[in-house]
């Protein structure tokens, strides 16, 4: 097998240009960030927080002064409310697991959308398992939720609602604000969780304005490294853990503290969080330039979520018809650029992506998308080079599809 | 909903990037398809049979990935020249070794080729009127499989329409 993986990167030998659009799957840390890292893995800082020496002390003050920096971002005044845990999946693990597991004597209902990541639908769908229910909430054709099929499901019995603020695939950017309002309102007791991964630095939001009681953050999605996430827990919200071991000053996850990768988190936020404006202003042109210039090379394309401001910054998904996915991101890969499809093929179950699925795509449009998320990192010059490979890479596909009908 | 890595081996690699005997024939014998577009997944072969039953030519379009793409192209390398007889005996397993081995995941998109052949040669000699004592009445191991697969596609699909009617 690592035999073919070195032929396959073999292929991919003088490349003009590389232009890497696959931020939803991973990403590159800036080298600002690593520099910011790396003196705590030997030079400070490199102590477990909770002992009495220095390099310990140091270590606390670290991670202290990071979380105050994120909860800053956030909205929130109190370091005990952001709660660092190994990334996404497990924060999102954590707000349903711990909210269920607290919870489980005052109701069974958990309401979610159609369109939440894995972590979220895959977790609910465990907890049935366990006598807790789940109600979904559909989406329109742009992936908002419907408003008042939300109001229909809470009741007396749902413990928990969660709903990102803007969808990981398709950007949909969601009325935060109203549903917390028809949360709250229908029923106080009722705790709302949100995966901020896709928001946090790409939109303006608050949780504290938003009514928020839970809000998962991403490092990896804001160009931090990987391994480290954060879950923000509203003061006064009792979660249980979902692991247990030595609990040292994250109160809800034990085991040592990663202190580089949250100064790198921190750090991330940070140059995300400077000039906040002027970042979001350059991935909004970024992502129309790379929009745009499909629909105007490319026929028959149809585009996956909303336009404009109600679309996150950095969000493009289309779906190329007559066009299959994974075939299209090997071909636009041996090309220098790096894509991801919500195709079957790139999957174990030959499903397509439930999110394309929910906003009524059928099938073969799925199977023929194509998700990239630009940063403040790329240049014009890099989607020109995309404008000018995509339209070759699925000319040469769709040669292969020749005239089986695809419709 | 989980992924897996896939390393495609080189011989997958080259077979995808300059694919043989691509495109319609429009002058075939006999044409058959397997998979449906839902399924992500659909090969169509064009067979041109002379009157010794020898396949004289074989060309393949396809709908799906690079697995797909190259057990279809493989395939109608390996039966260029062959009696329908001899073409009948190919098995999936031999398109997957032909092209260095699948990952597992990908077994199906061999399987699929191999169910478009099968269709294929039935279809043949179906249009011809009398099949011969070689060829099996019940369906091969490789069109149950394409059939299932089918199946498979409308059975989520409508289940997909319904969910929009509700």
């Amino acid at each position: 097998m690592i035999e073919n993986v070195k032929e396959l990167l073999k292929a991919h030998e003088g490349l003009e240009r590389e232009v890497y659009l696959d931020i939803e799957n991973s990403s590159i840390v800036p080298k600002e960030v690593i520099d910011a890292m790396l003196p705590y893995y030997n030079e400070r800082a490199y102590g477990n927080p909770t002992l009495t020496h220095k390099p310990g002390w140091e270590a606390f003050e670290t991670i202290m002064e990071s979380t105050q920096k994120i909860a800053g971002f956030l909205g929130s005044k109190t370091l005990e409310e952001v709660n660092f845990t190994p990334g996404e999946t497990e924060a999102n693990n954590l707000a349903l697991i711990g909210v269920a597991l607290s919870r489980k004597d005052k109701g069974k209902k958990i309401v979610i959308s159609e369109v939440e990541p894995i972590s979220v639908l895959h977790t609910t769908e465990m907890l049935q398992k366990y006598g807790f229910t789940t109600a979904k909430i559909p989406v329109d054709k742009e992936g908002f939720i419907n408003l008042e099929k939300l109001k229909e499901e809470i009741n007396k019995e749902t413990i928990l609602v969660s709903l990102s603020i803007v969808n990981h695939e398709i950007g949909t950017i969601q009325p935060i604000k109203e549903a917390s309002k028809i949360i709250k309102d229908k029923n106080p007791e009722t705790i709302f969780h949100t995966d901020a991964s896709d928001a946090y630095s790409k939109i303006n939001f608050n949780v504290k304005q938003l009514g928020i009681d839970l809000a998962t953050l991403s490092s990896y999605k804001i160009l931090g490294p990987r391994g480290i996430g954060a879950l923000y827990v509203k003061e006064g919200i009792n979660l249980e853990r979902i692991l247990e071991g030595q609990i040292g000053t994250q109160k809800l996850w034990p085991g040592i503290e990663n202190t580089p990768l949250i100064v790198g988190f921190a750090k991330a936020s940070e140059l995300a969080f400077q000039n906040f404006e002027e970042n979001v202003g350059s991935m909004r042109n970024l992502r129309d330039k790379l929009m745009e210039g499909i629909f105007e090379i490319v026929q028959d394309v149809k585009l996956n979520g909303p336009k404009g401001a109600k679309r996150a910054p950095d969000n493009v998904n289309v779906s190329i018809l007559r066009c299959e996915g994974e075939a299209l991101t090997i071909e636009l890969s041996l090309s220098g650029v790096y894509v991801s499809s919500g195709s079957a093929c790139t999957r174990r179950l030959l499903q397509p992506s439930h999110v394309l699925v929910a906003i009524g795509r059928k099938y073969e449009e799925a199977h023929g998308s194509i998700l990239m998320k630009v940063t403040r990192y790329h240049k014009e010059e890099d989607i020109e080079y995309v404008l000018r490979v995509f339209p070759k890479a699925v000319e040469r596909i769709r040669k292969i599809t020749g005239s089986t009908e695809v419709e | 909903m989980s992924r897996i890595p896939l390393p495609y081996n080189p011989k997958v690699l080259e077979l995808f990037r300059n694919p043989k005997n691509l495109g319609k024939m429009e002058d075939a014998t006999v044409v058959a398809i397997a998979g449906n577009p839902s399924c992500g997944d659909m090969i169509t072969f064009y067979l041109k049979i002379n009157d010794k039953d020898i396949i004289e030519r074989a060309t393949f379009e396809s709908y799906g990935c690079a697995a797909n793409i190259a057990t279809s192209s493989i395939v109608t390398e390996m039966i260029k020249g062959m009696k329908l007889e001899d073409a009948w005996k190919i098995s999936w397993k031999s398109v997957a070794e032909a092209v260095g081995g699948l990952p597992s995941v990908k077994f199906h998109c061999g399987i699929l080729a191999v169910g478009a052949l099968k269709r294929a040669i039935r279809k043949y000699y179906k249009n011809k009127g009398f099949p011969p004592n070689w060829l099996q009445k019940e369906l091969s191991f490789e069109e149950k499989q394409a059939l299932e697969e089918e199946e498979l596609a409308k059975v989520l699909s409508k289940r997909m329409k319904l969910e929009e009617e509700k």
